[in-house]
């Protein structure tokens, strides 16, 4: 259930790598099926951010965390196994990493985990997620060649329809368009406009324009803090903070 | 950091400062002819409008390449999109200038009205409007731009003070009728050069601030 429109809160969250502060107390709150576009320079604390929601910084030893997550109004730690977790909330990286198996098998690699074997049922998953990541035109004739055997961008769709093949709530970027040429990131970015009324999406990118075209708001962190967040719109005409000014407007980072 | 895109915006910058000169020049020229009746500063005027029209173009031109190639945001955007439509303005004001040079030159083939009529009372109210709304975007002044904003009121009073002095002279000194007509016509172009330097300062709130105030004032 989602309370009152909020899908994930953020409450005091602290982030540490050993001794590195990456992020200093966090508040807030990602609206359900809204599009978060999340910028700042390296070392702002925006994919550690990013990485705390599906609890993908778990995987490094060094990781300490102060504070709360709620997805739906679960503590994201408590109430919540991480299995569950991470199949509520997707993650697309920036480098597509296609499994060495088919096209098919990529895609329906998710679902045969949570055990759905049904060959009609994998199909008719196949079919919809390659045609909401825009690469069903492209693959449709071709399902049983090597997922690895596609260009950069179509690997990046697969990458992004074997997220959608489990059916996931939240889906997080992180950069998923940094290698990819215009057309490519285009027609990621048009998915991701169509997901609108189905995800809620969060973007990492270092891209500014692509926040710009993409997000329906914008946060921008700088060392480990998060300076705004405001409806896009007004964000790149009138941002409240100068740093903000500064650096949508390629001055620093 | 210093970015090359800088280099361009100074350039628009220079660009506008000097056509902004030119037409704070243009409009005072303008008005001493008036005033003096003098038709050689008349002439000097309706030449001088020909740097500006090039100087707008250039403007725009230049307005229009910085968009496309660097696609700006907040602050350099705010900037471009307000020089555009201050240009804009300024060139309207130097066409008024030059209206004005022109009804001076008709006025010169007949005497003085000996009504007196307050046209330089309303001609340093518009010029003073011109400057300060100039003032207030070179130094990205809101404050003064939204005083500038209000002075419009009282340049509207004068205007029509005018219309009702020449509608109340008798018979005899409104004649000929030309003379009257483009004392009136004079007054109108001194009240659109203050309309204009009220849509500047508008620009220059939303330059500074972000917000806009066309069409209600509140502040």
């Amino acid at each position: 259930m989602v309370n009152n429109g909020v899908k994930i809160e953020v409450q005091g969250l602290e982030i540490w790598f050993d001794q590195i502060y990456a992020l200093k107390p966090l508040n807030i709150q990602i609206k359900d099926k809204e599009i978060l576009g999340v910028i700042g320079p390296a070392n702002s604390g925006k994919t550690t951010f990013l990485r705390s929601l599906n609890r993908f910084n778990d995987l490094n030893d060094n990781f300490r965390f102060k504070g709360s997550i709620s997805l739906d109004g679960k503590n994201i730690h408590k109430d919540i196994a991480v299995g569950e977790l991470r199949k509520k909330v997707g993650m697309v990286f920036a480098l597509p990493i296609p499994l060495p198996l088919s096209i098919f098998e990529n895609v329906v690699y998710g679902p045969r985990r949570h055990g759905v074997n049904d060959k009609n049922k994998l199909e008719e998953i196949v079919e919809r997620t390659l045609k909401e990541a825009y690469l069903w035109d492209e693959v449709k004739d071709r399902l049983q060649v090597s997922g690895m055997k596609l260009s950069g961008g179509q690997q990046q769709r697969l990458c992004l329809a074997r997220t959608l093949a489990v059916e996931p709530d939240v889906i997080l970027y992180d950069e998923p368009c940094s290698g990819l040429d215009p057309i490519s990131t285009a027609k990621i970015e048009e998915a991701m406009s169509r997901f609108k009324d189905k995800y809620t999406q969060i973007l990492v990118t270092n891209n500014t324009k692509q926040a710009a075209r993409v997000s329906d708001r914008t946060a921008f962190f700088l060392m480990g803090d998060l300076v705004e967040i405001d409806r896009t719109d007004k964000m790149f005409t009138y941002p409240s903070d100068s740093r903000t000014n500064d650096y949508i407007s390629g001055r620093f980072g | 950091m210093h970015r090359h895109f800088d280099e361009a915006l100074k350039n628009l910058k220079e660009k506008i400062l000097r056509m902004s000169g030119l037409v704070e020049e243009i409009i005072g020229t303008a008005i001493k002819a008036l005033l003096e009746r003098n038709s050689e500063l008349a002439y000097k005027v309706i030449k001088s409008d020909d740097a500006i029209n090039m100087l707008e173009i250039e403007i725009d031109d230049l307005c229009m390449k910085l968009l496309a190639l660097y696609q700006p945001t907040a602050g350099d955007l705010r900037f471009i999109t307000s020089t555009m439509k201050i240009c804009n303005d300024l060139e309207r004001i130097a066409d008024l200038g030059v209206n004005i040079a022109q009804r001076t030159l008709d006025l010169l083939k007949v005497p003085p009205l000996k009504v007196k009529i307050d046209i330089p009372k309303m001609a340093t109210a518009s010029r003073e409007m011109l400057k300060d709304s100039l003032n207030a975007f070179v130094n990205k002044d809101s404050k003064l731009a939204y005083e500038v904003c209000k002075r419009d009121d009282e340049v509207d009073k004068l205007n029509h003070e005018i219309f009702m002095a020449v509608f109340q002279c008798t018979p005899e000194d409104q004649k000929p009728v030309e003379r009257v007509i483009d004392l009136i016509l004079v007054a109108k172009n001194l009240e659109r050069i203050a309309d204009h330097s009220t849509n500047i300062c508008e620009d220059v709130i939303y330059l500074v601030d972000g917000k806009v105030i066309k069409h209600h004032i509140t502040d």
